[in-house]
């Protein structure tokens, strides 16, 4: 097992007094793809935001690589190497390629004047890398003139700039061709090879299976399933799995397969 | 630029000029507007618009004009309005006055009134940022506010400054070369060096990325308080500079002073073809846009009509402005 690059512990969020994440713990190691799956409103998106530092949680810690972080912020979480894909891609769409890409890391010569020309070569470096490159756009393209493919090109492209170590990818792929979204998996495959760990939340229960090695299910804000993919044996069982916890009222098909964990951690403890 | 991508792009690469017209196209149409306007002026009165004197007064006029519309082309596309810089304007040039009426030496003035400026406007950009007030309201009470704390005290007297003539800060910043007053040249100094601040600066691409989308600022680490509130602070450095510059050439403060500057520069904004919305602006064309407000006002009487004209003009070429730029500015959601 690789290093722990982040933990959460027992992080809430409410608002009001509805609780969209009720105390969750996880964690994410290096080099390893994450599914994290759940239905609408199961609180995915504002777990990530928690993770990203655009949502304060309403209670818990943030660790990484071990240590505590106090004061967590969007900054904060930049700077512990994660990047992350928003579902809604948090892009500002009167601005070119280019500024969205370097949007709030610019790179700048004496006296934060911008350096135009680096910053546009490694735009399009990074558009080339992921395979976001077209005959109709060039890095000084306005993003409002974008196809929402086009757009998620450059969410990503912006999240792997800085060479983070988790990237984060909130349904990446939904609204996307078939092609499109493949792009997005080879992606996914490129940043594992490369030894980066990735965070993936998708609907599509097939996709997450193919490419995450673990699942983490959440249902109304909480953690109802942690489980490796070898755990898990096939999608077919994720899938009964969040039909059963939507409609609880037949046996749980993951039983077998949890209550043989759960003896082989206490064998392994005793 | 790369080899791999060139063939690849070559194609589709707009010519550099066809790119310069796309990227300038807001303060391109104001250029047109302007130079239509001055072709009406022209033609109905050529005797005074193709002599000097004209241009001279206008001139003297648009140097202060400038130190205030450019940072509120920053305001604005920040996605905030500023109503209180006349009150800062008027604040920071009384403390201008009052050093040099005490006999201090007016570059020491200056500074002052900078100062006094700069902290007005991060006060007001504070109270709006901060506490979350809508700067649209918040803004109009604290030039109330401030204002009236100019009258209190003063009683509505004003300041002469007749000394000022014989002083190097004069010399340096209020004379006239040749018949051309220096003013414009330290103005037209400011003016481009926004436009670097505005374009190929830090500042001003967080400036743009917070008025275009304040959550994903935020997400990407911007710490847009911040930055909202460093729009005001440069408002406040605009205004001292403003009201400096107009006591000298007037050598008298008045406490009215920077009031009647506010409708004009608010104008000279969105004539200059920055959009209300936030996220993209130009400050090319706002300065543009101060040179029509000013010429207006000028050419109108210059040109025979009475006063009476000049409002209906001013809003003429206002609404034929934004209906110019109306077409001219996409807004991309
Ligand atoms: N800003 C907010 N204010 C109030 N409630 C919110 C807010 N953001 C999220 N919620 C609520 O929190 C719950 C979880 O939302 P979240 O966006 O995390 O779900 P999700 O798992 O990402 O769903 P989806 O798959 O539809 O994207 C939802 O019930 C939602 O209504
Ligand atoms: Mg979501």
């Amino acid at each position: 097992m690789g290093e722990r690059l982040i933990e959460l512990r027992d992080i809430k969020k409410s608002y009001g007094n509805v609780f969209a994440v009720g105390g969750v713990s996880l964690h994410v190691d290096r080099g390893e793809v994450v599914g994290l799956l759940g239905d609408n409103g199961a609180g995915k998106s504002t777990l990530i935001k928690i993770l990203a530092g655009a949502v304060r949680p309403s209670h818990g810690q943030i660790f990484v690589r071990g240590k505590e972080v106090p004061g967590w912020s969007p900054a904060r979480s930049r700077d512990a190497g994660i990047e992350t894909v928003f579902q809604d891609r948090a892009l500002a769409v009167q601005q070119t390629i280019v500024r969205n890409i370097f949007m709030g890391r610019e790179i700048t010569t004496a006296m934060g004047f911008l350096d135009v020309a680096k910053e546009r070569s490694e735009a399009e470096r990074l558009m080339r890398e992921i395979g976001f490159t077209s005959k109709v756009f060039s890095p000084d393209s306005i993003v409002g003139q974008l196809s929402g493919g086009e757009r998620q090109g450059v969410a990503i492209a912006r999240a792997i700039y800085n060479k983070a170590d988790l990237i984060i990818l909130d349904e990446p792929t939904t609204a996307l061709s078939l092609t499109e979204t493949e792009k997005v998996f080879r992606f996914v495959r490129t940043v594992r090879e490369s030894g980066r760990s990735i965070l993936f939340i998708g609907h599509n229960i097939h996709h997450v299976f193919d490419i995450a090695e673990r699942f983490i299910v959440l249902d109304r804000g909480r953690v109802a399933l942690e489980i490796t993919k070898d755990e898990a044996k096939s999608a077919e069982n994720l899938i009964a799995f969040m039909e059963h916890i939507a409609h609880p009222n037949g046996p749980n098909p993951l039983e077998a397969i949890l209550a043989e964990r759960a003896a082989h951690r206490q064998g392994a403890q005793a | 630029m790369s080899s791999l991508s060139q063939p690849h792009n070559a194609s589709i690469k707009p010519s550099p000029w066809r790119k310069f017209l796309l990227g300038n196209r807001a303060s391109l149409g104001t250029l047109a507007v302007f130079v239509v306007m001055m072709l009406i002026f022209f033609a109905f009165a050529p005797g005074i618009f193709s002599r000097w004197p004209i241009y001279n007064s206008v001139l003297l006029t648009l140097p202060v004009a400038l130190f205030l519309v450019v940072p509120l082309v920053f305001i604005v596309t920040v996605g905030e309005i500023d109503l209180s810089f006349p009150a800062t304007m008027g604040f920071s040039a009384w403390i201008f006055a009052l050093a040099v009426q005490a006999g201090f030496n007016p570059f020491i003035g200056m500074i002052g009134a900078i100062l006094v400026g700069m902290g007005l406007g991060f006060g007001v950009g504070a109270i709006v940022v901060y506490a979350g007030l809508s700067s649209l309201v918040a803004t109009l009470g604290m030039n109330f506010l401030l204002r009236g704390l100019i009258m209190i005290p003063t009683e509505g007297k004003s300041i002469s400054l007749l000394g000022l003539n014989d002083t190097l800060a004069y010399k340096l910043f209020s004379s006239s070369v040749g018949g051309f007053p220096i003013q414009v040249v330290w103005a037209l100094i400011f003016v481009i060096i926004s436009i670097f601040l505005y374009n190929r600066h830090r500042f001003g691409v967080r400036v743009r990325a917070v008025g275009d989308n304040p959550d994903s600022a935020a997400q990407m680490g911007i710490d847009t308080k911040r930055v909202r509130v460093a729009t005001f602070v440069f408002m406040g450095l605009g205004a001292a500079l403003a009201g400096i510059f107009s006591t000298m050439i007037n050598f008298t403060w008045w406490p009215s002073s920077g009031d009647a500057y506010l409708l004009p520069t608010l104008a000279a904004v969105f004539v200059g073809g920055t959009p209300t919305w936030g996220g993209v602006g130009t400050v090319a064309g706002g300065a543009m846009g101060a040179v029509i407000v000013s010429f207006i006002q000028t050419g109108i009487v210059a040109g025979g009509l009475s006063g009476f004209y000049v409002q209906f003009f001013n809003g003429l070429i206002i609404i034929l402005s934004l209906l110019g730029h109306r077409w001219n500015q996409i807004r991309y959601r």
